[in-house]
């Protein structure tokens, strides 16, 4: 493995690069959560607000530039890629999924239900 | 490394042995594996988040009202700059991990120390501020009234801002109520601590102050909490309510349901424990660099390894910021 290191020149520039992406990403999401833009909080996509799809879709786009550049995910191979990356993402959605649908019943169920949980 | 695997003659077939098909160390390659049921761990506590908030939907505390401080900012409004502030500096401690990961491939020792410092720093200033923020979290802030159905009613005044116990309670010196302990009363039974202020007071108190009203943890339409009218407030404060709470412990929690609480404490508490742990196995790594351990075995993976725990600390708290903080 010392043969390896002659092969590594220095990414520094790209570091910092993703650097700048991540702040500016967060400084969106801050300023977002901030001012609540009324359209946004009030237009509603999949049951859920607009602003939320918004900060899980930056977040993820977060998590990618973490997992792929600091974590130097694009350098391996795809078999353990793909060992990592879509073992964990299909056993999460489907949690999410099923735990999701889940809580959402229980609550029509509280509001539905003739029995009053708030006595 | 490679002095060490015997020659199978099986080098050009991939599943032969004595080759490594994923072309990563078993270090590194367990590393990641690691990482994979860390990461549904912290899925399945996020996802039961993801539950309970489903669950009380129409309920559930506001983010921005618990989490509003900011240090030597006592009294301003400031929802998410700390925590906001948090994030940079995880992300930035990220940030130099990966440069000292980057001058370990080029064996720069001088670099490496200098960038692992820099994250550790990073790393110790992020459990610092966690604490700080359990701190005003435990602590809260304006105190409220628990129903007997285990509801949560605040006070605010006719413009809709908040209204503190201490500026509502009329003392009454007469009674004196004393905290039962093990050795006062039966040896067997004890008590928590009793709050500042019993129900009587703030009721004594709320009655005098024709402004006062009561708001509830059901969200309106516009996702604010419900305001009552003082009729409403008088009726409920008399007939449900039965004790008070100030601050948040896993039981009870004036910002509304404990389960939030409970959350709270559990998901960013393992996170921070994962935190100190990472910079504990950091703060050991970056002792081997200094003693020239891996300069002498040419080659700095283990940087690289500690480096990816470390990114992965960073990874999740993205989720729980988001999670918690924002949505």
């Amino acid at each position: 493995m010392a043969h390896d290191t002659a092969h590594h020149e220095s990414n520094t520039g790209r570091i910092w690069k993703v650097f700048i992406l991540l702040s500016v990403v967060t400084i969106v999401e801050v300023i977002l959560g901030i001012i609540k833009p009324a359209f946004l909080v009030e237009t509603t996509v999949i049951s859920m607000k607009l602003l939320n799809w918004i900060f899980i879709i930056l977040t993820l786009y977060k998590a990618y530039y973490i997992t792929w550049s600091f974590m130097h995910m694009e350098g391996e191979t795809k078999g353990l890629r793909r060992a990592v990356v879509w073992t964990s993402i299909f056993l999460i959605c489907y949690l999410i999924f099923i735990l999701l649908t889940e809580g959402d019943y229980v609550y029509e169920v509280f509001k539905a239900g003739h029995k009053s949980w708030d006595f | 490394m490679e002095t060490a695997v015997t020659k199978t003659g099986t080098e050009d077939k991939i599943w032969g042995g004595g080759n490594q098909p994923l072309k990563v160390s078993y270090g590194k390659m367990m590393m990641w594996f690691f990482i994979v049921s860390d990461a549904l761990t912290f899925s399945g506590f996020l996802a039961a988040y993801g539950f309970s908030r489903f669950k009380f939907i129409d309920s559930w505390p506001i983010a921005d009202e618990v989490f509003n401080h900011f240090p030597f900012l006592h009294g301003v409004d400031a929802p998410m700059y700390y925590v906001a502030l948090m994030t940079f500096i995880l992300i930035f401690s990220s940030v130099t991990m990966v440069l000292a990961v980057d001058a370990g491939h080029q064996m720069k020792q001088k670099k490496v120390i200098f960038y692992m410092f820099l994250t550790i720093i990073g790393g110790a200033i992020f459990v610092g501020s966690q604490a700080w923020e359990w701190k005003n979290f435990i602590k809260g802030e304006y105190g409220a009234v628990e129903t007997k159905g285990g509801q949560i009613l605040q006070f605010v005044d006719a413009e809709g801002h908040r209204v503190g116990l201490k500026e509502i309670a009329i003392i009454d010196n007469n009674q004196d109520r004393a905290q039962h302990e093990e050795r006062n009363g039966l040896w067997y039974e004890s008590e928590a601590t009793l709050p500042t202020y019993t129900i009587d007071e703030i009721r004594a108190g709320f009655a005098k102050n024709k402004d006062l009203v009561i708001r509830t943890q059901i969200l309106t339409e516009k996702g604010e909490k419900t305001v009552l009218s003082r009729e409403e407030s008088l009726r409920r404060l008399t007939n449900d309510a039965i004790g008070i709470v100030e601050g948040a412990n896993l039981r009870h929690n004036e910002y509304g349901t404990p389960l939030f609480a409970n959350f709270f404490f559990f998901i960013t508490g393992f996170h921070g424990f994962h935190v100190f742990s990472g910079v504990v196995i950091n703060i050991i790594i970056f002792i081997n660099v200094i003693l020239g351990t891996y300069e002498r075995r040419k080659n700095y993976e283990m940087v690289e390894k500690v480096g990816l725990y470390w990114h992965f600390v960073d990874l999740v708290w993205v989720f729980v910021f988001t999670f918690f903080y924002l949505v």
